[in-house]
């Protein structure tokens, strides 16, 4: 059985921003190669899993989604040596000052971001909160080895390394969504060894943070009956408004909302309760920010709903996550999969 | 004059650099050294004559030289950075803080530390972007405003626990960078001199205290050795970065590359004409490369060392570094090499002629 959190902190430390995930592929056709039928790889980079069903064919399936794409920054000029930066997915530029960074050029170059210091900006800019246009990355060499090594466009990463916290719990970058990963995985881990009547179809998506690409795709793809999928949520943290975050160790989330089937959300709320594994009812008004939002309408549309992991700090290098609650997204998912008999589908209508 | 290949140079290799490399790592905060005083004291008490650790906390330690009365020459080099202070425990592992020497919430924000003696890491996180109003983007952070989170646990911080940066030392091409290169550069420089120490002097090291929180422990070290001139080791910024608008950075301070920085004046100091033209004529003797600091702002231990007693000749030179007192600087071996040429340079051929004409 893979730890979940040394497996958890190999992930992170993989590179694989949104449409460059091969860094960190691999890693996870790996730990999924010895529990899986078979693995294939899509155009768009998806990573499936199958897993058979024992029913009779036609099965139902399921589609459990976890996104292995992360936000990062991307080389946007080049200047004496000094790169300047633009941003992949929804990045806060306040926390970018004095981050390690990875800029994978010609080869990878560890490098710092850096504000262009205040005596050389305008001084309409002195007193407002960093912008982008003036953060540089700074890798520590010459502009002639700069110039050899590194290009427009090249992707750069988050360094900042695994750190464990007190109370089982993870800091470090791109645990959005990589913590959904590994309970991905772990949920993989639990079905391999145990009978179940639908077929299963694992998927680590890519561009989620972009584009809902690799959601939209493999829903499309491999056509599932249901489909789920696990990504994280916010957190209580200080500043962040207490009626939209969860306690972080405390339990799982289940979305609630019009991208979650009310039938689908039932079932996993009932199990959940019966396997006392402690879980909130998480409200999305509007829209999920998940690859659900994307898998939901494809094709002719699929039931969905999301489960959801509390994380401190999203979208920062130091996101921080507890391990307690990946194992808790991964067993709900375990039991809920081994416990679909063939008539599940029969019950999703709407009791209007 | 002596040439250069006479001189015994203290060599910067890997030895120094794996020096640099562990003083780096230790944390040691204005008002909290020992760490760092550890290193220190365990490097040169084998080669001191005479070590003490005075009431501040600074470490002071002699090497004598030949001769009736030689030359009773001061070095500094200040062993504290930059950090936080614990002052609040809200519970479940979420602690208030307050800045120590000129920390930025800046610098701060979305960073993880390590927190008291033993390096428990936390992190100052942020509000998600989701859910940001677009107002809120705008605003710069308050120190008020952040929090250090250590995960959901209590007990293992303590209110008055000081926190630094957890930046890990590291080497890339002719680079180095970590955390508190301001003024670890300037203590492993002095530790190589007390090692190598000129034999016609009396060498006075002070690896000093509270430096970033207003010069105090140099004060103190001053007073204690009475010292005939002194010498400040430090590192100070180079803001050699691109402007705005890419046109000539004409304030750069100092830049990367270009040797030691000789100091003429800063904001606490106008320093010793003699001694600047000493510093430059040793190095343009002996093929050292270095440049003249940008006059003004910024400031060494030398603010406080001059004006002690009757007053102190005194001069500061720095190796250049991008980024102090931010989570990582960025500084060029070669610097740190042509920064000890000149002081051992200058201490080996120092002699009380120095001094002989008025200021």
């Amino acid at each position: 059985m893979t730890e979940i959190l040394p497996f958890l902190k190999e992930l992170i430390s993989a590179p694989g921003i949104s449409g460059y995930e091969s860094g960190v592929r691999p890693l996870i056709e790996k730990a999924w190669e010895p529990i899986t039928d078979k693995l294939s790889v899509s155009r768009l980079g998806n990573l499936y899993g199958f897993q058979a069903g024992t029913a009779p064919e036609p099965r139902p399936s399921i589609l459990v989604a976890a996104h292995m794409d992360a936000i990062g920054l991307m080389v946007n000029a080049i200047i004496d040596g000094f790169l300047r930066i633009t941003t992949v997915g929804g990045i806060d530029v306040r926390v970018l000052p004095g981050q390690m960074v990875i800029v994978h050029g010609r080869q990878d170059l560890p490098g710092m971001i850096v504000p262009t210091p205040a005596r050389l900006l305008p001084s309409s800019v002195q007193d407002i909160a960093v912008q982008l246009d003036y953060l540089l990355v700074d890798v520590g060499l010459p502009p002639q080895d700069v110039a050899a090594l590194v290009r427009i466009g090249d992707p750069i990463t988050f360094a900042q390394p695994p750190i464990e916290t007190a109370g089982e719990t993870l800091v470090g970058h791109t645990l959005d969504d990589r913590a959904a990963v590994a309970a991905l995985t772990y949920c993989l881990e639990m079905l391999h060894n145990r009978p179940h009547i639908w077929d299963v179809w694992a998927v680590a998506t890519v561009q989620e943070e972009i584009t809902y690409g690799g959601g939209l795709t493999s829903a499309f793809q491999l056509h599932p009956s249901l489909a789920v999928s696990i990504d994280v949520t916010f957190a209580n943290s200080p500043g962040s408004p207490s009626h939209l975050s969860f306690p972080l160790g405390k339990g799982i989330t289940l979305e609630w909302g019009p991208n979650t089937h009310p039938i689908l959300y039932k079932a996993l709320k009932e199990l959940a309760e019966r396997l006392e594994i402690p879980f909130s009812l998480e409200p999305i008004p509007v829209a999920s920010g998940t690859d659900t939002y994307a898998m939901q309408v494809v094709a002719e549309g699929i039931p969905n709903i999301v489960i959801g992991i509390p994380l401190r700090y999203m979208h920062t290098p130091a996101e921080m996550v507890a391990i307690k609650d990946i194992a808790r997204a991964g067993r709900l998912a375990t039991e809920f999969i081994s416990q679909l008999d063939e008539k599940f589908m029969e019950q999703l209508i709407w009791e209007d | 004059m002596l040439k250069v290949n006479e001189i015994s140079l203290p060599p910067i290799g890997d030895e120094q650099v794996k020096l640099l490399e562990r003083l780096s790592n230790a944390c040691a905060v204005s008002g909290d050294e020992g760490e760092v005083r550890k290193i220190v004291m365990e490097e040169i008490r084998p080669h001191a004559d005479e070590v003490k650790v005075d009431a501040l906390g600074n470490v002071l330690a002699t090497r004598g030289g030949s001769g009736e009365r030689p030359l009773r020459v001061m070095l500094a080099a200040h062993m504290d950075e930059v950090g936080l202070m614990i002052t609040s425990d809200e519970g479940e592992g979420i602690y208030r803080f307050e800045s120590v020497g000129g920390t930025s919430a800046t610098d701060l924000s979305g960073k993880v530390m390590w927190v008291g003696k033993e390096h428990i890491p936390g992190v100052i996180g942020l509000k998600p972007i989701h859910l940001l109003d677009p107002a809120e983007s705008k605003r710069q952070f308050t120190i008020d405003s952040l929090r250090l989170d250590i995960g959901p646990a209590t007990g293992r911080v303590k209110i008055g626990d000081r926190a630094a940066f957890a930046t890990t030392f590291i080497q890339q091409g002719p680079s180095l960078r970590g955390k508190a290169l301001d003024n670890r550069l300037g203590v492993a420089t002095l530790i190589e001199l007390v090692k190598h120490a000129s034999p016609h002097i009396e060498l006075q090291a002070a690896f000093t205290v509270q430096e970033e929180i207003g010069l105090r422990g140099a004060r103190v070290a001053a007073f204690s050795f009475n010292p005939d001139m002194a010498i400040i080791l430090d590192s100070t910024p180079a803001y050699d970065l691109p402007t705005w608008d890419i046109d000539e950075n004409v304030r750069y301070n100092t830049r990367l590359g270009a040797g030691p920085a000789i100091y003429v004046a800063d904001s606490g100091t106008l320093y010793d004409p003699r001694l600047v033209r000493y510093m430059v004529e040793i190095a343009e003797g002996h093929g050292i490369p270095y440049q003249i600091r940008q006059p003004g702002g910024g400031g060494t231990d030398a603010g406080s060392i001059h004006k002690q007693r009757v007053g102190v000749p005194s001069i500061s030179v720095s190796v250049p570094g991008r980024y102090h007192h931010s989570p990582a600087a960025i500084v060029r071996l070669s610097d740190w090499q042509h920064t000890m040429d000149l002081v051992a340079t200058a201490l080996f051929l120092l002699t009380s002629e120095v001094l002989a004409d008025e200021r």
